[in-house]
């Protein structure tokens, strides 16, 4: 049995916008990928031990409204905390470009914002996600 | 230093669960011995089983009985089926969403499997995960399967109580007479009550039970829930139904008797697994498999000799192959 890609995707805070998000959740299953959707308004602890539950390969975060800079590196340090060093996290959604270095400084391996070909997240969780 | 994975699981660790649970998916071989260290610590923990058609409201019916469970002190784990993709092999995981009350909580562990292609309404490691769970500690496993249709009924070699969720709207009086789906609840449930036809299908669900021969003979009648789950109505009483089949099972001594046909099962069917598994793999290994298949549709030869010639050439071989256990 081939090992496939385990990708958590979730929707931190308070934000309702899960349109790009349940997209995406679809698009990583007609990739291979077996996706957890884990639904809306989840904290950064919930989202983390999902991850942990589920042996989840990366941890996608998506925002809309502006709590990126907390949220993500939040989720970050709590899988640190676990020692789940080798969970891939990324993000995207409606994030100004001047945050992204903050973001990828504190442990958010790519950002991805509007417009970005869908095969070019596809590609980058391919090519960095951990082997178990 | 390697990793003493059964030793970390015994003392409650759920990353280790949780990797052990991806090695038995992906069938890889380091999960085996830690099985064998883990199963004498199973057996301890009730498990039950929820099924129904997709959209019926297991997820939901789920977290809420979780709610109760918790309440009374006991630990909970779960392990949520849904389907994989025939085509890519992917699989959208949506059953989380509707148990994130819990997702904090350490006595609550939740798993979600894609079927990989397994039919029967479960994934092919799930009756693993469940023992992974037991040894854990939990008291209680739930299994919620994919959304079934009529046949999907490989939930009953598993469970010790079965709950069919029922919702109203589905089908005629016949529905509910076919074999399959209907004929394997230990406890009936009737969700979405609040909805147009739930009395009539609560009524067709109880002239079922009482016009079932098979079930005047098992010394247990089927109780019938009525529940709203969304809106946490009538969940005390499936609880209580479900505790009163635990107890039933346990009185009469058929929990014991369950239990025996389902280890008999299980014990034929992982010599099946892995038996299957090394000659699939010393067929497919230098393209053999490939050349008897493409030999066959040309009707060069038969499959019937094939798989006899296959069967004896490997039986002649065998010691070579009882090094690889």
């Amino acid at each position: 049995m081939a090992k496939k890609i385990k990708i958590i995707v979730a929707k931190p805070g308070l934000d309702g916008h899960d349109r790009g998000a349940k997209l995406l959740a679809r698009i990583f299953a007609e990739e291979g990928m077996e996706v957890v959707y884990t639904g809306l308004r989840q904290t950064p602890e919930m989202i983390v031990a999902a991850a942990e539950q589920e042996d989840a390969d990366v941890v996608g975060l998506s925002s809309l409204s502006g709590v990126h800079n907390y949220f993500f590196p939040r989720v970050v340090e709590l899988l640190k905390d676990k020692g789940l060093n080798d969970v891939l996290v990324v993000g995207g959604g409606i994030i100004p470009v001047e945050d992204y270095d903050f973001l990828q400084k504190s442990g958010v391996k790519a950002i991805f914002g509007p417009g970005t070909p869908t095969m070019e997240i596809v590609n980058f969780i391919k090519s960095n996600a951990r082997a178990r | 230093m390697k990793r003493d994975y059964a030793k970390e699981i015994l003392a409650g660790s759920p990353q280790a669960v949780a990797r052990l649970i991806s090695w038995l998916e992906d069938e890889d071989e380091r999960a085996y011995s830690i099985m064998e260290e883990l199963y004498p610590h199973t057996g301890r923990a009730y498990v039950i089983g929820i099924t129904g058609s997709p959209g019926a409201g297991k997820s939901t019916l789920t977290d809420k009985l979780i709610r109760i469970m918790r309440k009374g002190g006991l630990t909970v784990g779960v392990v949520a089926v849904d389907p994989s993709s025939p085509f890519t092999g992917g699989a959208l995981l949506g059953d989380r969403i509707r148990m994130s009350d819990h997702s904090t909580d350490p006595e609550v562990y939740i798993r979600s499997m894609a079927t990989r292609g397994f039919l029967g309404g479960m994934a092919k490691a799930t009756c693993d995960v469940v023992k992974v769970l037991d040894a854990f500690g939990k008291d209680i496993i739930i299994i919620e399967t994919v959304g079934v249709g009529q046949d999907e009924v490989d939930i009953v070699g598993l469970a010790d109580t079965t709950c069919v969720v029922l919702v109203p709207g589905l089908g005629d009086v016949i529905q509910s007479m076919k074999a399959g789906v209907m004929e394997i609840a230990d406890v009936y449930v009737v969700n979405k009550a609040d909805r147009d036809g739930a009395d009539q299908l609560n009524m067709e669900v109880n002239a079922r039970i009482e016009q079932d021969i098979h079930i005047k003979m098992s010394g247990w009648v089927p109780p019938v829930n009525k529940t709203i789950a969304v809106d946490n109505v009538g969940m005390q009483d499936l609880w209580e139904s479900i505790l009163k089949h635990r107890a039933f099972l346990e009185e009469s001594g058929r929990l014991v008797e369950k239990r025996r046909k389902q280890t008999y099962q299980e014990t034929l069917r992982m010599i099946h697994n892995e038996l299957f598994r090394l000659i699939r793999d010393q067929l497919s290994e230098d393209g053999r498999l490939d050349r008897l298949v493409e030999e066959i549709l040309e009707r060069k030869r038969d499959p019937y000799s094939t798989m006899r010639e296959i069967l004896s050439e490997w039986l002649d071989s065998t010691p070579k192959y009882k090094e690889a256990l």
